[in-house]
């Protein structure tokens, strides 16, 4: 049992390791925050454009979205950060992480932000166009605000995912909180630092994911 | 040589292409085997946390939602970190293998639990009772009655929350696991080529575009129906 104490919830190591800690955890808000706003933009073009009754512009979306959803997002980042240096192309890790997430999380929300769209009967757009809205003004003003509504606990529940994938920055050494909880590990060979990062994501998306099942249970309610 | 034979050269080099095939083909079957560890254990313990929880047992009850929630939470490569750095230290060495696995199998226990309650609960009230007033039991109505029902709608959110863990498999790599983007990363290192690269690439979507195709079927067919 000291044993266990000792590795995994060191005091002094912990103490030590906290400035590290809590640098990474910055770091991983203010790249959430970048690639949150990212993929909601490259989701909510490939949604838009998704509408078009065009099959020329239709299909190919359609496969775009769907190789991003069989892509894992891991091995895209890794093809940016280091393949294409062999192309010539240098790309440091942090805008290989703003790549990579602007097209899978990009795909992800396209999909959710489509269903949302779709869930919006077609008199309104209709009745929108005929007080003399154009194509454009319908959807932003009718459309998209109905269909985000709809649609919110997906968007809350993908945001998650993202936050949570912001960890595969520590692959292509990005200083979030998991790799900086890892140099604090390697350094100390102590497993505290690791555990300290997992108890702060944990406290940070605990009450996201709360707030979650309740959306997801009043959905339900709501259903039967 | 033209820039567009430097390209070729460098990102599909039949050369090391050939050399490394039968690496990535081995990456391919580890990657299969791990999927499928993932996904039989990751859904079976899912569906057995839910019926569990179908019992009604208050303390059984939050334990369940507060292990579902915790590894709805955290991201699976902390997981996968904490049990191939951590656990060492508690004197259990899990392999890369088994390491991966676990940290998959339990991040898909959560979500699948969440899924499959989610449609245990969708089913109405009414159908308990009237299974129950006809003489079956607690466990036959469950059986008979509620997860027929249930399963069906918990098809097409799971097939998809099934894809993107399973895409996870490419984690493992970080803990020196030689699935198909852990040999593809150490051949491009020896060979100072990208090649193997792009064939990893392409692995991954052999394996997971025809999955991905057929989740859109799934899901057109089994949708919620509102």
């Amino acid at each position: 049992m000291e044993e266990i104490v000792q590795s995994f919830f060191n005091r002094e190591i912990a103490e030590a390791a906290l400035p590290i800690v809590l640098a990474g955890l910055l770091n991983t808000i203010l790249l959430s925050l970048l690639v949150v706003p990212l993929g909601l933009l490259g989701g909510l073009l490939l949604a838009v454009f998704a509408q078009s009754r065009n099959p020329l512009v239709r299909w190919p979306l359609m496969a775009w979205v769907d190789f991003f959803r069989a892509f894992p997002p891991l091995v895209l980042l890794v093809l940016l950060f280091a393949g294409l240096p062999f192309a010539g192309v240098e790309l440091g890790g942090f805008a290989c992480v703003a790549i990579a997430f602007f097209l899978n999380t990009g795909a992800y929300y396209g999909e959710i932000l489509r269903a949302g769209i779709e869930s919006i009967p077609r008199g309104q757009v209709e009745a929108a166009r005929s007080t003399g809205l154009s194509g454009l003004q319908s959807m932003t003003y009718i459309v998209l605000p109905q269909a985000v509504r709809n649609v919110l606990p997906d968007l809350l529940s993908n945001t998650l995912e993202v936050v949570k994938l912001t960890s595969l920055g520590s692959v292509v050494a990005v200083p979030e909180l998991l790799y900086q909880a890892r140099q604090a590990q390697s350094v100390t060979f102590n497993a505290t630092p690791i555990v300290m990062a997992a108890v702060i994501y944990f406290l940070i998306l605990w009450p996201v994911v709360r707030l979650l099942s309740r959306l997801e249970n009043r959905a339900l309610a709501g259903r039967t | 040589m033209t820039s567009w034979d430097r390209f070729t050269d460098a990102f599909f080099n039949a050369r090391v292409m050939e050399k490394y095939l039968p690496d990535i083909l081995a990456g391919m079957v580890l990657t299969i085997e791990l999927a499928a560890a993932v996904i039989a254990s990751g859904l079976l313990a899912g569906l057995v946390l839910a019926l569990l929880r179908a019992l009604g047992i208050r303390p059984l009850n939050w334990l369940i939602v507060f292990v579902v929630d915790l590894f709805r939470s955290l991201p699976p490569l902390v997981v996968i970190v904490l049990i191939y750095f951590g656990l060492p230290s508690a004197g259990f060495s899990p392999s890369a293998f088994v390491s991966t696995w676990m940290s998959l199998a339990l991040v898909l226990m959560a979500f699948a639990e969440e899924i499959f309650w989610a449609g245990i609960v969708s089913t109405p009230k009414g159908q308990w009772e009237a299974a129950r007033s006809t003489g079956l039991g607690f466990g036959q109505t469950l059986l008979h009655v509620i997860l027929p029902q249930a399963l069906r709608l918990t098809i097409a959110p799971l097939t998809n929350r099934t894809i993107a863990i399973t895409k996870g498999t490419a984690l493992g790599t970080v803990v020196a696991l030689h699935e198909i983007l852990g040999m593809a990363s150490s051949a491009m290192s020896n060979s100072y080529n990208p090649s193997p690269l792009m064939m990893g690439a392409a692995a991954y979507l052999v394996l997971f575009l025809p999955v991905v195709v057929a989740a859109r079927w799934v899901e057109t067919r089994f949708s919620w129906k509102r």
